[in-house]
């Protein structure tokens, strides 16, 4: 094939890997209250340790990421989430 | 109007009744204080995600309740802490959000998370009425969908493609035509395609058009590449 205009663009293409924008759920769906008693949802914050994910990960925004942290905590208080695990999810 | 929520474990090892009044007490107490109850949840008996006092359940209650004053809070603290019976509990002052998310919850307008979501962007708890509605469901059967020729062994991606320009999408319609018909299509197509042979590719198509993979694959193993072995070739080899 020959090596056109075509394919040295698409080789140093800077847009790869770059599609998906992260967003606030919450600021997104305008969910104002985070439950502490939904173990479930909050489940999606946490990794398999159990530890609260970092907000670079979660996509959350500062606002939200702290409720979600209180909100994590008040559930680990009631046995809602464990503190430490292995093989949570 | 301050709103207030207050959840509490009862130990469950107490009898049915015992666990009632010990939550009935609270509640009273409440009553007692000039506060309204606004909702009484008995959660019931749930596996403690770490075990609290030896113990791996426990019985949970929820009380929101609202009132003008709020000197009480301390002494009923203060009475939680003291009572053997309760394992835990914990009170929270509610926002107006929070508020509104328990009568919407009461209300059943807030749907269940799904265990995994699709793409991470779902989102179903509070969703129900707020957001849009989820995707629909993905239909498992597809008989719109065109068959996947490339199941036929000598038909690969780019015979496919030419067979589904010119219309053959199915195991069916393949079946039901003829080799001779199939090669004219196929020298139509390109130079590159003259060296098939696809006398077997019918028959192959319409095993599979019947769904019986088991037998379609036997024959596959005996066929090279497509083609009969037949006694005319074997004598070349010889």
């Amino acid at each position: 094939m020959a090596a056109s205009r075509d394919d040295i663009k698409f080789l140093s293409n800077p847009n790869i890997g770059q599609q998906r924008k992260k967003y606030c759920r919450f600021r997104k769906f305008g969910i104002k209250y985070i439950d502490y008693k939904d173990a479930d949802f909050l489940l999606q914050f946490v990794n398999d340790q159990g530890k609260v994910l970092p907000r670079r990960i979660t996509g959350n925004s500062l606002k939200y990421q702290r409720r979600v942290a209180t909100a994590v905590k008040r559930a680990r208080h009631l046995a809602f989430m464990p503190y430490l695990t292995d093989l949570l999810k | 109007m301050r709103n207030y929520e207050v959840t509490f474990i009862v130990d469950p090892v107490l009898s049915g009744d015992e666990i009632k009044a010990t939550a009935q007490k609270y509640v009273d107490q409440l009553q007692g204080s000039g506060a309204s109850i606004v909702n009484v949840d008995e959660m019931g008996l749930r596996q403690l995600a770490y075990e609290i006092n030896k113990r791996h359940t426990g019985y949970y209650y929820c009380v929101e309740f609202q009132s003008e004053t709020t000197g009480y809070l301390s002494s009923l603290e203060l009475n939680m802490r003291r009572d053997e019976r309760l394992l835990r509990f914990l009170t929270i002052a509610l926002d107006k959000y929070g508020v509104k998310y328990n009568a919407d919850k009461r209300a059943g307008l807030i749907g269940k998370t799904k265990k995994k979501t699709k793409g991470g962007a779902d989102m179903n708890t509070p969703a129900a009425a707020a957001a849009p509605a989820p995707k629909p469901k993905i239909v498992k059967a597809q008989p719109a969908q065109p068959d996947n020729l490339k199941r036929i062994e000598g038909i690969g991606p780019k015979i496919a493609e030419v067979l589904k320009t010119s219309g053959i999408d199915s195991f069916a319609k393949l079946s039901t035509m003829t080799p001779d018909q199939i090669k004219d299509l196929l020298n139509q197509a390109g130079d590159r395609f003259s060296f098939q042979d696809p006398t077997t590719w019918p028959a192959q198509a319409e095993l599979a058009a019947q769904g019986e993979w088991d037998k379609l694959k036997k024959w596959q193993d005996e066929l090279k590449g497509g083609k009969v072995v037949t006694a005319a070739s074997k004598d070349e080899e010889e």
